[in-house]
């Protein structure tokens, strides 16, 4: 029962890694950058949501929607200027650039806010659902956070594979130069997909938030980096890998820390990832890309 | 042309302090936060120490002091500037400074200068470490670690205890090793000893599981108050509800924003100074503080009230006067402090060794309806 109850923390753990690690892939897989500031507009996700809900007392999906929307608006600001004009320039200059953003955004919330931790307050509710007389707890959260990484990793393969749009975008990811010769607007996809990445992100930081309900100006940037290992572990840019990834991940971590030993979980997380990027390079559900030469 | 009235004014002010004793006073000087996010702490040891000087001057002592802060923000190069201009103003014995890391530069200039200072408030080893003449009124961080065993052990809180701390914080290490050799020493049964670090400090549920299968009947968190926030969270989801036991760094966890008080419950933590207790001094003090500044005062007034205190019994027994100069007075203070015995609201009995640390008795207190009572 205590490795049920084990695997369920690190399920509930590791569905939080994998909702954060759809919005890295997702922007990986189609713009072909490493976005690291995700996890800091997961950050301001939450501070909208947390003023929202608490400060100006709006009902829940109101704050969430407002949280969706003021990330999205932020994504698109933040392409348009950090990242549009490095189209052209080598990856390593647009990486750097990722990590400016994240130190940029970090700063300003903790100009904005204060460095004061604050308490999330519980959107979804405390409670559990009890499994054999109460010896196996799952939280709503826990419930609410695989539901929602299921469903949206569903509709973005969907949206991905059937509409326009989406068929722009892998167009993009395939080969830029000749999607723009085949008349798609690389710039605008590009930025349409920062969008959806920051859109999900603000969705993250909620469930982040009401599952760990601590917030600070550095809330983001730890479990962005994991979660970035997520995606990684599932293969960047593959979508039903980033949740795969996550859940693992998290398991692995629980397990790790149940079993081995609580000082070295992290170590033994990294140790797996390592031994599996060196069996499968590119993640457990990434598809090797082989180039013609 | 702001800055030539605020000079002005400045020096005007200093004239005037320089003028109410004349000779007779000695020039006390502290550093501390008292803009920025550390704010809370500086402004409160200021205050106590105003409210320490201001007593004495009013009483017929023959020591009188003239006391002098500057903000130094939390940074330590600008306590180093700070400091500076305290020596400018003739400076004679320091307060140091309020949190660690600029103490630990401006106890570094205390040494070279020979100017005693003996800080309130900043814990860390390294702000003694080296240096002859400089003091602590707080505990330094490791012994908070033992005095939590030695309590524990004392009030039978409980035999089986597990520990909850992070490895990659010197603080929460530091309190941890001394706490489970003092445990050993004292019989205490430490049934769960596990850990975390930044990256993991999210998930608690192995910590719990393991302390609550394997019988603790008391949990000691050595750490900040922001996690324990999150393990007081999710012990309560499991329905877990051993005591808890803190240190000073769980001091904050109630005047978190939006913070569910309910929580804290019953959490024990160790501080030096207790606000509710019924000893004269203690009311007296706590009765000003609140009249002056309109709040409780927190740990920090009550160190920097002590200091003013100590350095009067130590100025008294030696009989120095304040036309001495610095060095004079550091040799005489270290003579002092490292043999007298002081009482004072943060504890009684307290002694120094040659290294600067302080020895005295801590106070439980326990978080009951969302405040701090004490428990002795």
């Amino acid at each position: 029962m205590t490795l049920l109850n084990f695997f369920i923390s690190g399920i509930s753990l590791g569905s939080i890694y994998a909702i954060i690690a759809l919005g890295y892939t997702m922007v990986y897989g189609i713009a072909k950058m490493l976005n690291f500031a995700h996890g800091d507009v997961i950050m301001v996700g939450a501070y909208v949501c947390f003023y929202a809900v608490s400060r100006f007392q709006l009902p829940v999906l109101a704050g969430v929607a407002l949280a969706m929307f003021v990330c999205t608006l932020l994504g698109i600001i933040v392409e348009k200027l950090a990242y549009k004009p490095l189209r052209q320039a080598p990856s390593l200059a647009v990486l750097i650039t990722a990590i400016g953003v994240s130190y940029f955004l970090q700063n300003t919330a903790l100009l904005m806010w204060s460095s004061n931790p604050k308490v999330f307050p519980s959107v979804v509710g405390r409670g559990a659902v009890k499994l054999f007389e109460g010896q196996l707890s799952i939280s709503h959260v826990t419930i609410i956070t695989i539901v929602t990484c299921v469903v949206i990793m569903l509709c973005l393969t969907w949206f991905t594979g059937n509409t326009r749009m989406g068929k722009a975008m892998r167009a993009c990811s395939e080969d830029k130069g000749a999607a723009q010769l085949m008349g798609i607007n690389v710039n605008a996809t590009i930025s349409m997909t920062f969008a959806i990445g920051s859109g999900l992100a603000a969705v993250a930081g909620v469930l982040l938030c009401s599952a760990y309900p601590m917030l600070m100006p550095t809330t983001g940037s730890l479990p962005g980096i994991k979660a970035f290992t997520a995606a990684v572990f599932g293969g960047i840019g593959s979508i039903p890998g980033a949740l795969l990834g996550g859940l693992l991940l998290g398991v692995i971590e629980i397990f790790a820390k149940a079993y081995i030993s609580s000082q070295l979980s992290d170590a033994v997380v990294f140790a797996v990832l390592i031994v599996v990027l060196l069996v499968k390079p590119a993640g457990l559900l990434g598809v090797q890309m082989t180039e013609k030469v | 042309m702001k800055k030539f009235f605020a000079f002005v004014a400045a020096a005007a002010l200093v004239m005037t302090a320089g003028c109410a004793f004349g000779a007779n006073a000695f020039k006390l000087g502290g550093t501390g936060p008292l803009t920025g996010g550390a704010a809370i702490y500086g402004n409160a040891a200021k205050n106590g120490a105003q409210i320490a000087v201001d007593e004495i001057n009013a009483s017929d002592s023959k020591v009188k002091f003239e006391l002098l802060y500057e903000d130094d923000t939390h940074d330590a190069e600008k306590a180093v500037n700070a400091y500076n201009a305290l020596k400018d103003w003739g400076m004679q014995i320091s307060m140091g400074s309020v949190t660690s890391k600029p103490c630990e530069a401006t106890a570094a200039e205390n040494f070279s200068d020979r100017i005693f200072a003996l800080t309130p408030s900043a814990s860390a080893v390294a702000v003694t470490a080296g240096k002859d003449n400089v003091f602590q009124m707080c505990f330094v961080d490791p012994n908070q670690g033992s005095a939590s065993a030695q309590y524990i052990s004392d009030k039978a809180l409980g035999k089986k205890i597990a520990i909850i701390w992070k490895n990659d914080d010197v603080y929460s290490t530091g309190i941890h090793e001394t706490f489970i050799s003092k445990a050993k020493e004292l019989g205490l049964e430490v049934v769960s000893d596990m850990t975390f670090a930044d990256g993991n400090d999210t998930d608690f549920s192995v910590q719990l599981t393991d302390a609550k299968d394997k019988g603790a009947e008391l949990v000691f968190l050595p750490m900040y108050y922001q996690p324990a926030s999150l393990i007081l969270a999710q012990a309560a989801a499991v329905d877990y509800a051993p005591k808890w036991f803190g240190v000073d760094g769980m001091d904050g966890i109630l005047t978190m924003e939006g913070f569910d008080k309910s929580l804290a419950e019953g959490v024990i933590l160790l501080t030096p100074f207790n606000a509710d207790a019924k000893d004269i001094r203690t009311i007296n003090f706590v009765r000003e503080y609140k009249k002056r500044f309109g709040e409780v005062p927190n740990q920090f007034a009550a160190d920097s009230y002590d200091c003013v205190y100590a350095y009067k019994q130590a100025l008294e027994n030696s009989q120095a006067t304040a036309d001495m100069d610095a060095e004079t007075l550091c040799a005489k203070m270290i003579e002092q402090f490292t043999s007298m015995t002081f009482n004072g609201l943060t504890g009684s009995n307290m002694t120094w060794s040659k290294g600067g640390e302080v020895t005295k008795d801590p106070k439980g207190m326990i978080i009951k309806n969302g405040a701090y009572v004490g428990l002795d």
